[in-house]
């Protein structure tokens, strides 16, 4: 049926976009449409999709501007979601939404979420022994023990093998950590006892906090992680993000794993993936929040943000900061700066763009006014 | 690994463009290859597909409005 739809649309010299074919073909099926009638449903079709297409003029950025602003106003100032059962805090809301658009290097809350390749999807065991790898854990985590020995100065730590085991670590792994922290250590089995570099009752303290504190598994940038079954399948959520050294982790799912920081996304999978990621994630906030705005405007945003091959914020620093002309630059922000700059370097304006134009009171380059004329050449 | 970045969700297809096929779509859309968006020459997905600087990648993204949306990125150092 598709193909049929495929050749009369081609026919009819219309063109269409996939998702437009294959519902008409279903809409053909569906109906019971012979040859004549598809003629005419495809007729009728095209002009109502020449009609609803935008017009070469139209100020789409400025009505995009407006259909995400508009809902930007009955956004919760400040909300936090808790993803799942309270656990997880990510920031949502026009603080999000103001993130992504500002493509902020620093997210407040990173996050992300771990899927798994097919046979270790409910492998509930695997799925734990990944947690641990990426999930921080510190020495406090696994003791049994833990004192301060004044009279023989030391500090004496007991690991607590259980909680080893629980948290699917190496011990191995753990005691080369330690010796490779520590200098003077003396171990005995699951006994460790640490000795300051220098003897004084301050040092010996010191000491012992830095022994709690040492980091003895976890990725990089990575807190605290959540495991959680999700529609019969195991999801690691994180506290904090690191896309490129979870993607290379054995067992985990490199198609569907994916992080809320943009810019490690644009890092890791390129500007065409962080340009889908800006959409999905704007779309996100807003859906969160009950409000709905057309992706194509959303999407209409992520194809400025990064058209030039990497992610660019709007505003001063970005979109708006990078206009060609000097009068448009001037008026956004910065005015003194730019018309400074503009004059010691004698930069000159095309006044090809809207605000220029209005500035010096000149019809407008937009719909009606976007023609000229040209006089031929002979 | 190279490679496995480009099954990920998020990364649409790219394919370089032959020399004679980048001319002809550019003609016809009629503009110059400086008009079309850029992607950087070390962006991990030209990297793994090895575009050189100058080539035109053609890119077919998923689209939630129209199904399939094929657009065009221009390889820049």
């Amino acid at each position: 049926m598709i193909e049929k739809v495929t050749k009369v649309v081609k026919k009819k010299r219309a063109k269409f976009t996939e998702s437009l074919i294959h519902e008409i073909a279903q809409a053909a099926q569906r109906h019971d449409l012979d040859d004549d009638e598809l003629d005419e449903l495809v007729k009728r079709v095209k002009k109502a999709y020449e009609r609803a297409k935008i017009e070469a003029g139209e100020a789409v950025g400025t009505v995009a501007a407006q259909s995400v602003g508009e809902p930007g106003t009955q956004m919760t100032m400040r909300t936090f979601h808790y993803a799942g059962v309270a656990e997880l805090n990510v920031t949502l809301g026009l603080p999000r939404l103001i993130e992504i658009v500002d493509a902020r290097k620093k997210i407040s809350t990173p996050t992300m979420a771990i899927f798994f390749e097919d046979e270790y999807r409910n492998d509930e065991e695997f799925v734990r022994t990944i947690a641990n790898q990426i999930g921080k854990s510190t020495m406090n985590d696994i003791l049994q023990d833990f004192h301060i020995n004044y009279a023989e100065n030391n500090v004496v730590a007991e690991l607590n093998m259980e909680k080893i085991a629980d948290k699917r670590l190496n011990f191995d792994d753990i005691i080369n950590r330690v010796e490779k922290a520590f200098k003077k250590v003396q171990i005995d089995n699951n006994l460790l006892s640490f000795e300051p570099a220098k003897s004084s009752i301050r040092e010996l303290r010191l000491l012992a906090d830095k022994v709690r504190d040492l980091q003895i598994s976890g990725v990089k940038n990575i807190g605290r992680v959540v495991i959680r079954k999700e529609e019969e399948e195991w999801v690691i959520h994180t506290e904090g993000s690191n896309l490129g050294a979870v993607l290379k982790m054995e067992g985990v799912d490199k198609v569907r794993t994916t992080t809320n920081d943009i810019h490690e996304v644009e890092k890791v999978l390129g500007v065409e993936a962080a340009r889908n990621a800006i959409i999905h994630e704007a779309q996100r906030t807003m859906d969160e929040q009950g409000l709905t705005v057309d992706v194509r405007h959303i999407m209409l945003v992520a194809d400025m943000m990064t058209a030039d091959g990497s992610v660019k914020s709007i505003g001063r620093h970005g979109i708006s900061g990078e206009k060609a002309s000097v009068l448009a630059r001037a008026s956004f922000e910065e005015t003194g700066k730019h018309l400074l700059r503009a004059s010691i370097r004698g930069e000159i304006d095309h006044l090809t763009g809207i605000i220029e134009n209005i500035i010096i009171g000149q019809p407008i380059p937009l719909g009606t006014g976007s023609v000229g004329v040209v006089m031929k050449q002979k | 690994m190279k490679k496995d970045i480009l099954k990920h969700e998020l990364v649409p297809d790219h394919v370089i463009l032959s020399k004679s096929e980048a001319t002809k779509t550019l003609k016809k859309m009629d503009i110059h290859p400086e008009q079309l968006p850029r992607i950087k020459s070390d962006d991990p997905v030209s990297k793994a597909i090895g575009a050189k600087e100058g080539d035109v990648l053609e890119i077919t993204r998923k689209s939630s409005t129209a199904g399939k949306f094929v657009t065009y990125r221009l390889v820049q150092d």
